[in-house]
């Protein structure tokens, strides 16, 4: 580590680096065999990583001085990194732009992520995202989008619109959408949660962030749970608790328990984070708390989506037909959103309505992107047999 | 900053009194707050020309430039330090107005 040190001049960067060897070491040695010269391997492997990670963050510490070229502005009165950043992260997120703009622009400016990284995590062409990403940039010059934090009065509403792009990019991490990706991606959901935790740095007291910064970790704790190894998705219920990630969940619940302790009424997302608390402690969900804290939530957002969420928990609580009852309620509303269909589906199994949960599975299937998911409900489906065709299984 | 605001609307000369009224309290307000440049409501599309003068003899065509199902029937210039003071006015210029807007940045001087 000295040797990268001294060639680096930077402890940190090399400790960093070395870190990162030793890593790669443990995971290659085992498989390509342990190297003719294993010290000289692990400096040359932390240099490497040691200029990846300059390079990485000097385009970032570049991106952010390229952001202030696009203002004339009059010097900052206050040069603070963390207010800088705030202010980029409310350009890039700002009403104006599209969400899609957003995204790519939160991903390059503030994540450091490279165009190409950008394009294929959306899966669209380098040259589509290159030219979105400067369309955006004109925009923010040309219409005169402000490089500053906005005013107390517009703060809740912009806060939201940032946290609404840090969902986006979990969400499109934690259920990949696509033939072609992983099931999971944790470049975006690692990323989401970087976001996360800066701007839960940035803005301490805000609860919603909290909330958010919660959320993401106690969903992602039961990231390597949620897959199996023949790459089909895991119902939480059947989970190996076993590989959830306990830093994370005692994390999230130490800031559940904080914006608890603050006795303001919670928001959407520190309702979300106390519902992933609930599912994440103990052996089992309390389906109980489960149902009150989607009670609270319908309150704030009544939208179908979120009364899904409640009638799923709902059956849990009170019986399947119950829930079952409520899910079909939003028909109208959903039929075209392929976890409607899968919870009605799996409802409709455990019933022992084998042809209808056929039915719904099929309609599930049919719609949903997720790899992992299309692989587990189709197992799902060739579990119910259809009821008259007088085969048994 | 200079912004144009662009009212849109799909019918023809649609305003009402009650519109009026509030568009006139409105315009005060942009004129008390110094953002006031110019403001004017527009005939129908219909009755307007489109002129090519690029060849010897200019070319005049009847109607709009372009045919659509919705068009500028009317527009504000005001001026405003950013975009962020532009739409926060002009969301209440859309409800004085009654109408959705298109807020669009004039060129300024490089």
């Amino acid at each position: 580590m000295a040797t990268t040190a001294r060639r680096f001049g930077n402890l940190d960067t090399a400790e960093d680096a070395a870190a990162e060897a030793f890593a790669i070491a443990t995971e290659r040695w085992p498989v390509d065999g342990i190297p003719p010269n294993p010290g000289a391997w692990l400096t040359t492997t932390a240099s490497r990583k040691a200029i990846d990670r300059i390079r990485r963050e000097s385009s970032r510490d570049a991106r952010h001085t390229e952001a202030k070229l696009l203002y004339d502005a009059e010097p900052d009165p206050v040069g603070v990194i963390d207010d800088d950043r705030l202010r980029l992260l409310f350009i890039c997120c700002h009403p104006a732009l599209s969400m899609e703009a957003r995204v790519a622009l939160t991903l390059r400016m503030i994540g450091g992520l490279s165009v190409p990284e950008i394009a294929r995590a959306f899966l669209v062409q380098d040259t589509t995202m290159g030219a979105r990403i400067t369309r955006a940039k004109a925009k923010i010059a040309a219409a005169q989008i402000p490089y500053r934090v906005p005013a107390a009065e517009d703060l809740p509403g912009r806060v939201s619109g940032v946290l609404a792009v840090v969902f986006l990019i979990f969400n499109e991490g934690y259920l990949a959408s696509g033939p072609d990706t992983a099931p999971v991606r944790e470049e975006l959901t690692g990323e989401a949660i970087r976001l996360a935790r800066l701007l839960h740095g940035l803005l301490p007291d805000d609860g919603e962030v909290t909330g958010m910064l919660a959320m993401l970790l106690l969903t992602d704790a039961r990231r390597s749970a949620r897959v199996s190894s023949a790459r089909e998705l895991v119902p939480l219920a059947e989970q190996d608790r076993g590989l959830w990630d306990v830093a994370q969940i005692s994390e999230g619940h130490a800031l559940v328990r904080e914006r608890l302790a603050s006795k303001v009424a919670p928001g959407r997302y520190q309702l979300l984070a106390a519902i992933n608390a609930v599912h994440t402690d103990g052996d089992a969900t309390d389906w109980t708390q489960v149902v009150a804290l989607y009670d609270q939530l319908v309150r704030l957002d009544g939208s179908p989506i979120v009364r899904l969420n409640r009638a799923i928990a709902v059956g849990e609580r009170d019986g399947l037909e119950a829930g079952l009852a409520l899910i079909d309620d939003l028909d109208s509303a959903l039929s075209g959103y392929h976890a409607y269909h899968a919870a009605r589906a799996h409802l409709l199994r455990r019933l022992g309505r084998d042809t209808a949960a056929r039915d719904a599975y099929d309609a599930a299937i049919s719609l949903a992107g997720n790899t992992a998911e299309i692989a587990f409900l189709t197992r799902r489906r060739d579990q119910a047999r259809p009821e008259d065709n007088g085969r048994c299984g | 900053m200079q912004y144009l605001i662009n009212v849109i609307d799909y019918r023809s000369e649609s305003g009402t009194a009650e519109e009026a009224v509030a568009i006139d309290a409105f315009n005060k307000k942009l004129i008390a707050g110094g953002h006031w440049v110019f403001a004017a409501g527009l005939a129908d599309p219909t009755v307007s020309t489109v002129i090519d003068g690029r060849g010897d003899e200019p070319v005049f065509t009847d109607g709009p430039f372009v045919e659509a199902k919705e068009w500028a029937a009317g527009f504000w210039i005001i001026d405003a330090p950013d975009l962020d003071v532009a739409l926060k006015l002009m969301c209440e210029g859309s409800k004085a107005c009654n109408r959705r807007l298109e807020v669009r940045p004039l060129l300024s001087d490089p």
